[in-house]
This record gives C-alpha cells, structure tokens and sequence, in this order.
C-alpha cells in the first residue's frame, strides 16, 4: 500500500487548487469553480460507475433539478445557502429516489435507457416552464450568501466551492470504504453472488443512487451560483454523458480521477473550441485513446508514475443480453 | 420441526415444451449429506435454482425448516440460512480473499446500512474471515486478490464464504467441477471435514465422492427423481443402473463396481 504517497498526490493537488488559480486571474478563478463543480458530478456518477457498477445517462437530470431548485429558490428570495443549498439536495435526492426507483428494476441497457428516458422528460418539463424562461431559461441575478458572508467575489464562491468538494471527497471515500461501500462493490462484482449470500441488491442500489444524486444535486445548486442562470441545458443528456467522459478520462473507481477528468475535459474543450466548433472531433479520439493507452485513467497514470503501485478496482461493466434481473434468467437446462 | 430440514413437494418447472422438473418430491434430513445424481441434462441445476429462489417453479412447494419459501427471494432463503456454492465460480474477483469471505459474514447482520466506519478495520467481519479461510486451506492467500486465484483456490474460497453465512443447509453445485486430482483429493477432504456439521444437498457428478460422502442418495433422470435411498441401495437400483446406461456408462458403472 502506498497511502503515504496517496496523501502526498492528493496534497500537492489541493494545493494547487488552493494556489494557482488566483494567480492566474479572475477567468481562470471561474474556470477552476466550473471544474470543481463539475468535477462533484463527475464524482457523483463514479460512485455509480465506479462503485456500483451502474452506467446511468441521467446525472444530468438530478444535477439540473438542483440548479433549478436552487435558483429558482434565489428568485424567490431563499438567498442563505444554509437554507437554500440543503433544500435543493433534499429535492435531488427525492428526485433521483423516483428515478432510481423505478429504473433500478432494470438493469444493462434497459437501465441506462430508462434513466435516459426520465432525464429527457425532465428536460422537456424544465423547457415547458414558462414562468421560467421556458427553453431560454432564467438569470437568478444574484448568489446564495452565507448569512453574513457574501459569494458574490469570485475568489470567495470558488473557495467556498472547493471546501464543499473536499468535504464530499471526504465523507464519500469513508462511504466506499464502509460495510455499506463493500455491499455495493459486491454488488457491481458479482450481484448474483451478493443475492446468494443473502443481501437483497435493490436497497442498496437504490440507497446509493439517491447519495449520488444528492451530491449531483448540490453540484447543481452550485452550476446555479455559479453562472447566476440555468436553463434546461442543465438537464441534457449531452451534460449526462459529458460527466460519463470526465469518469472514464479521470479513472473511475477513484473518486480523485473524475475531477482531474472534468479539469482535462473542460481545459481541452475551452482551447480547442477558440480554434474549432467541432472540437468533439478530437475529442471522441482522444476518449478512444485513454481506454485502449492508459490502463487507469489519469489518476491511476498519476500514482504510477509517482510511483505508486495502486491497482484501481475499474469495474468491468457487463451488458446482458435481455434487461430481465438475473434472478429471473434462466440457467441452462439440465445440469 | 419434522425431521426433515428440506422438504420438496411435486415441484414442476417447464421451458415451454421441455418439462425440465418433472413433478419431483425430495426430503432432505436433519444432518444428513443427500446427494443428487443425475446424467447429463437430467435437471440437476434447474432443480438447485428452484432451491435458491433464482427459478421460480411452476407448481410444488419447498419447505424449509418448516417454513414454506417457495415464494421467497434468493436474498431471503440465504437469510434462512439455505447457503449455496456455485456449479460455474462466482466470487467477488475485485476483492481479496478475506475480503470475500467477510463480506458474507456481514451478509449474515440484520443490514449492511453502516456508512462510516472502514469494513477492513471491522475485526466482528475480519476474524471468523480468516478462520474459515484457514478451515479451507487458504490462510496464506488471505491478502491475495481474488481474482488473480486458481480455479481450485476459487472453489475453496467459495465454500469459506458459503459457511460464513452460518447456514443450517448447504447446496454444493458441483463443488469438483474442473478441480485437477490433487485439488479433487483436498476438497473431498474439506466436504469430508464440513459432512455432519451442516445438513448437505450435494450435486455432484464425481461418483467416487458421492459414495464416500452421501448418507442417503438422490437419481434425477429425465426431471423425475427415479430413486432415492442409501448408497447401498442405489448401487443395487436396477432403474438406476439402466437410465446410466449408455450416458455415462462407464463412469457409473465403473464406480458401482468399484464401491461394491
């Protein structure tokens, strides 16, 4: 075990974060908030990718159920945060308990198109809004302030940002290393086994599912903040499978991996696209390479180079044929 | 509670046309290691999946410990303490060895909804792990990913974890299958070690095990069961030897004379 040399990545990691940005000047400042904000959604699908073994296409819907919770709660004039922030996870979270509820019966392609097929209807939803802009959406004006503080700098939103992704990154690699962690593991390797032993898969999933989609949500408060607007762009499934490259760029598994792959992601997009509007052209390749070049992603290239011994537990995502539960597929006949 | 632990009454179970489970009635005793035969295609697994919940039958019941499961879900009968071992290896590759058996001695705590603290640290989870990894003859590969293990290693660690779950009845699909001779010799002398503390269904086609271990003995041709009694009285089964016939001849035939 290399924890020592983990810590040590994970420190000068921070301290960049903590560091350069502001050295940087004020858009790199924004820059560096959007990335750690998309990075907490990245992480977010990572404990379902990663962890659970779950492909889902609609992160995007619980991240944008909190953008909108959010600013529509600024509109409303809820500016503390303290109130603000946990009503729109608490509306993520009942948002993602009714998704994951109902798709987590299904599981391979049948549960990514089922989470898709919400994700969509909450996109559709978001643009009938009409006192909300409708499709172009809303400006919120102003940030939630922090009773006495106020996030309206740049530099105090983005610090604030970055204590709050800590924290996740915090409290949820204690969650993937707890008996809870190992029941989900469990279930990602081998949910047939996990059923035999005697845990039934589905409220563990499900418990999982909606963790992540609070975390998605507060992302999404924070997306709201942020930009002081939200429109259903927020709720798309392109955003969905955005947070799906940054996971897969990253290292999934890893927790650390999806927000080095939303800084890659986002840095690779914003200089490509001064050049080019078609920038996904180099993209999808460079999506490509990763998976057949770099084993374990950026952070797990990261620790080896470092020299780090760390094997990353990347799940290996199996897709039955049909989406019927294993326990109802039939074994082969005779012995 | 009768003196039967499993009790399976006129099961059925058909994929259309093929009536893989035909009306198939079984009783297991308390403490005894019953051993389900069969040639090929004769239904053996259909039946262990019905048992497990993974299948649900068509018509019949199962009883277990007296208590009805046959609607029960695989989760719940392991709760019951109906533990199985898996014809094809099914283990946890990711995990380590201990961490794979710990795993089911957790499965055996009333939930698993505990967020904080680390499960490795857990020494309730961890040490019954480590015995029964040395109970199987794995202690030195505790550590060892499992998914880096030998096939005959994988069909140890299932066991461990089969009686971490602390079950009253055991359902070995083929605990043998594929294990070279040495391998062969150990597991027997593992289930050798288990028989008699935990009540066993045992499918298994390697007959020389069967005649060693079974207190009493099932035939399953064709989806019915066409005899079941001790293994002396299964050697001398004329509708035994004759649905062996010409299926696997010689390696029945060849263990009814070897035993007799």
């Amino acid at each position: 075990m290399n924890l020592g040399r983990r810590k040590l990545l994970l420190l000068v990691l921070l301290v960049i974060a903590v560091v350069l940005p502001p050295q940087l000047g004020i858009y790199y400042v924004r820059f560096a908030t959007q990335i750690a904000i998309y990075g907490m959604a990245a992480l977010s699908v990572d404990l379902l990718l990663g962890y659970t073994g779950l492909i889902t296409f609609g992160q995007a819907a619980v991240f944008g159920v909190g953008a909108y919770a959010a600013g529509m709660l600024i509109v409303s004039g809820v500016t503390n945060a303290f109130i603000a922030w946990p009503l729109a996870i608490l509306v993520s979270m009942l948002a993602s308990l009714a998704i994951g509820a109902l798709s987590l019966r299904t599981r391979g392609f049948q549960f990514i198109m089922v989470t898709l097929a919400f994700a969509q209807m909450l996109y559709y939803f978001a643009q009938s809004l009409r006192n909300w802009g409708g499709d172009d959406g809303f400006s919120t004006q102003r940030r939630n302030d922090l009773g006495f503080l106020s996030l309206e700098n740049h530099e105090t939103f983005y610090y604030v940002v970055l204590i709050l992704l800590v924290l996740v990154c915090w409290l949820t690699s204690r969650l993937v290393r707890s008996e809870f962690g190992m029941v989900i593991l469990g279930i990602r390797d081998n949910e047939r086994r996990a059923a035999a032993i005697g845990f039934s898969p589905y409220p563990y999933k499900l418990v999982i599912f909606v963790i992540a989609g609070g975390i998605a949500g507060l992302a999404g408060a924070l997306m709201a903040n942020h930009a002081k607007f939200v429109n259903p762009s927020v709720l798309s499934w392109q955003l969905s499978g955005e947070f799906l490259a940054m996971v897969i760029l990253g290292s999934a598994n890893s927790l650390i991996g999806p927000i080095l792959g939303a800084a890659f992601f986002l840095t690779f997009r914003d200089m490509l696209s001064d050049y080019t509007e078609h920038w996904m052209l180099f993209f999808g390749p460079l999506l490509v390479a990763r998976v057949l070049l770099m084993r374990n992603g950026i952070w797990g290239t990261l620790m080896r180079a470092t020299g780090g011994s760390e094997t990353l537990r990347e799940p290996k995502v199996e897709f039955p044929a049909t989406g019927k539960p294993v326990a109802e597929a039939k074994p082969e006949v005779g012995a | 509670m009768s003196e039967f632990l499993l009790e399976i009454e006129g099961l059925r179970k058909s994929f259309g046309a093929l009536m893989a489970t035909k009306n198939v009635t079984l009783n297991v005793r308390v403490g005894e290691t019953h051993a389900l035969i069969g040639p090929n295609g004769a239904g053996k697994t259909t039946l262990v999946s019905q048992l497990t919940g993974e299948l649900t039958p068509d018509a019949g019941r199962i009883r277990f410990a007296g208590r009805d499961i046959t609607g029960l879900t695989t989760a719940q009968r392991a709760r019951l303490g109906l533990a199985r071992s898996f014809q094809i290896t099914s283990i946890f590759p990711s995990f380590s060895a201990e961490g794979n058996v710990a795993l089911a001695v957790q499965a055996t705590e009333p939930h698993s909804f505990r967020f904080w603290h680390p499960a490795e640290q857990i020494q309730r989870l961890r040490e019954p792990a480590r015995k029964l990894l040395a109970d199987v003859g794995l202690a030195l590969l505790a550590q060892r990913t499992a998914a880096a293990m030998s096939h005959g290693q994988h069909r140890q660690l299932e066991i461990a974890m089969a009686l971490a779950t602390r079950p009253s009845m055991l359902l070995l699909d083929e605990p043998m299958a594929g294990l070279g001779t040495e391998e062969s010799r150990a597991m027997a002398a593992l289930l050798g070690g288990i028989k008699g503390r935990h009540t066993i269904l045992l499918v298994e086609h390697d007959m020389d095990v069967v005649f060693q271990l079974a207190d009493r003995i099932s035939v399953l041709v064709g989806g019915r069961v066409v005899a079941s009694g001790t293994p002396a009285e299964i050697r001398n089964h004329s509708e035994v030897r004759i649905a062996y016939l010409g299926e696997d001849e010689d390696e029945f035939a060849g263990a009814l004379d070897a035993q007799g």
